[in-house]
C-alpha cells in the first residue's frame, strides 16, 4: 500500500552537441546493452536523444560534443555551464576545435564565398544572412577557451569504455580514472 | 675523476661512466626519461625539455648534464611529470595536431609522450598557426604546423646525410624549420627518402608521400605500449618508420 521508501537522487545527465559529428553521442551509444543498466541511474535531461529544449535548472553532468563554430554554440555552452555541475569536453572538437578547426587556415569570408557563391553548380549565388541563422565565428573553438571545463573525454570519437568509465565513475562519486587504451586523441 | 660510479634516479642506486650524461646512463640502465629532441647519433638539443630533472635540488635538462658521483636525480615525481606535461600541451596547442587524421597518429612520439605523461587535454588557448604546407618533393612532404623544432632532421641531414638540406630561421613564435633551396621548397632541394633526415622526425611534419595508413589501428607502436616501455634509443635504421 505503501509507496517505496525515497529512491537516492539519480543522476541527471544533459548532452549537445556544438559543432560536431554527432560521432562521439554514437560513441557513447556503443556502450550497447548498458544503456539499459544506464537508464535506471541516470535521468537524461536535455540531450539529442530527448525531447528536453533547455537544460533543468539543476543538472548534474553536460557532456559538451563538438567545438564552437558559431553564435549558438556560444550560447548553448554557456546554457550548459550554468545548469551543470560537471562539465565534460567530449572528443577532440570540443577539446582542440578538432577536424572543423582546419577551416582557422582560411578567412570566414573566403569559406563562405567558396560554398555559397564559387563553388560549381550554385543558383543564385549569395551568402546566407537571414537572423534566423546564427552568424559564424571568425574561427572554431575548442570551448576550453570560453568555459570552465571539469572533464576531459579525449577521442575522435572516446571510445564507449571512456563514456562508461566517466559515468559509473561520478554516479559512484569517485574520480574517473582512463586506462591507456581508452585515454587516445584519433 | 673515477672511471665509474653510482648515482641515484627517483633513489634507485644507478651506473655510469665517466663523461656520461643523465640521459646516456639513465638509457643505459634501462629507466626511461621522456624526451623528443634526443637521439644517441647526435650532439644533445635541448630544446623540448621533456627530459627536465632534478639534479641535486635543481632544475637542468638530463641530455645535457654530466652525471657525478652520487648524484640525485629526481624524474618521475609528480612535480617534474606536471611540468613536463604543460611542456607537451604546449607544444599540442602551439601546432594544428589533429591526430584524427594524422598519418603518423599511433606512430607519433608526441603524441606517446602526451600518453605516457596522462595529457588529456591541451590546457592553453589554441594558436592555430596557418604555415604553408610543402608537397613540392615527389616522395616526401611537410606539414609545418605539426613541426615541433626538435631540430633532428637538421642534425641528420647535416651529420648524417652531409646534405644540410634543413635549418630553423625567424625569432620566437615565428621560428619555423626551413629548406636550404633556392625557392625554399623541399622539392627543389637534394634531399631524398633514402635521407636519415626522412626518417628522424617524432611527429607527423616530415612524413612519405604514398605510405598513409597502412598498419591497422591497434598494431601501431604506441596503441599498447607506453612510450616509456620501449627503448627509445634504437638507431634511427631500425625503427622501421
Amino acid at each position: 500500500m505503501n509507496a517505496p521508501t525515497e529512491q537516492p537522487a539519480r543522476l541527471t545527465v544533459a548532452t549537445c552537441s556544438l559543432a560536431g559529428c554527432f560521432g562521439c553521442h554514437m560513441s557513447f551509444l556503443d556502450v550497447d546493452e548498458r544503456i539499459v543498466e544506464l537508464a535506471q541511474l541516470v535521468t537524461f535531461d536535455r540531450s539529442p536523444l530527448t525531447d528536453v529544449k533547455h537544460c533543468s535548472e539543476r543538472v548534474d553532468v553536460g557532456l559538451i560534443e563538438g567545438g564552437l563554430c558559431n553564435v549558438e554554440n556560444v550560447e548553448v555552452l554557456r546554457e550548459f555551464r550554468a545548469s551543470c555541475r560537471y562539465l565534460v569536453a567530449v572528443g577532440s572538437c570540443a577539446i582542440t576545435g578538432g577536424v572543423p578547426a582546419v577551416r582557422n587556415k582560411f578567412t570566414l569570408e573566403s569559406c563562405l564565398r567558396e560554398a555559397y557563391i564559387d563553388a560549381p553548380g550554385i543558383d543564385n549565388p549569395h551568402i546566407p544572412c537571414d537572423p534566423e541563422i546564427p552568424l559564424l565565428l571568425n574561427k572554431v573553438r575548442p570551448i576550453h577557451e570560453v568555459v570552465r571545463v571539469d572533464y576531459v573525454l579525449p577521442g575522435c570519437p572516446p571510445p564507449a569504455e571512456a563514456f562508461w568509465e566517466l559515468l559509473t565513475a561520478l554516479i559512484a562519486g569517485r574520480e574517473p580514472e582512463l586506462a591507456y587504451e581508452h585515454r587516445r586523441f584519433d | 675523476m673515477a672511471e665509474s660510479g653510482q648515482f641515484l634516479i627517483d633513489g634507485k642506486p644507478t651506473p655510469f661512466r665517466a663523461g656520461q650524461t643523465i640521459m646516456q646512463a639513465a638509457a643505459e640502465a634501462g629507466h626511461y626519461i621522456p624526451h623528443l629532441c634526443y637521439r644517441p647519433e647526435f650532439p644533445p638539443h635541448g630544446s623540448c625539455k621533456l627530459c627536465s630533472v632534478k639534479a641535486n635540488g635543481r632544475f637542468t635538462s638530463a641530455c645535457f648534464e654530466p652525471v657525478t658521483e652520487g648524484m640525485k636525480v629526481e624524474s618521475e615525481t609528480d612535480e617534474i611529470q606536471g611540468y613536463r606535461k604543460r611542456v607537451v600541451q604546449m607544444l599540442f596547442a602551439e601546432g594544428n595536431h589533429y591526430c584524427a587524421f594524422c598519418e603518423k597518429s599511433g606512430n607519433c612520439q608526441l603524441q606517446a609522450v602526451a600518453y605516457h605523461l596522462g595529457m588529456e587535454d591541451t590546457h592553453y588557448a589554441h594558436q592555430y598557426p596557418q604555415r604553408k604546407l610543402d608537397a613540392s618533393h615527389p616522395d616526401a612532404m611537410i606539414d609545418h604546423d605539426r613541426c615541433i623544432l626538435c631540430e633532428l632532421c637538421v642534425r641528420a641531414s647535416r651529420d648524417l646525410d652531409r646534405k644540410e638540406v634543413f635549418g630553423v630561421a625567424g625569432r620566437g613564435l615565428q621560428a619555423r624549420l626551413v629548406v636550404n633551396s633556392p625557392s625554399g621548397l623541399l622539392g627543389d632541394s637534394n634531399f631524398a627518402l633514402t635521407d636519415a633526415a626522412a626518417h628522424v622526425c617524432p611527429v607527423g611534419a616530415i612524413l612519405p608521400k604514398r605510405q598513409a595508413f597502412t598498419t591497422p589501428i591497434g598494431m601501431r607502436r604506441y596503441d599498447k605500449h607506453d612510450i616509456g616501455e620501449e627503448s627509445s634509443l634504437t638507431p634511427i635504421a631500425d625503427k622501421g618508420e
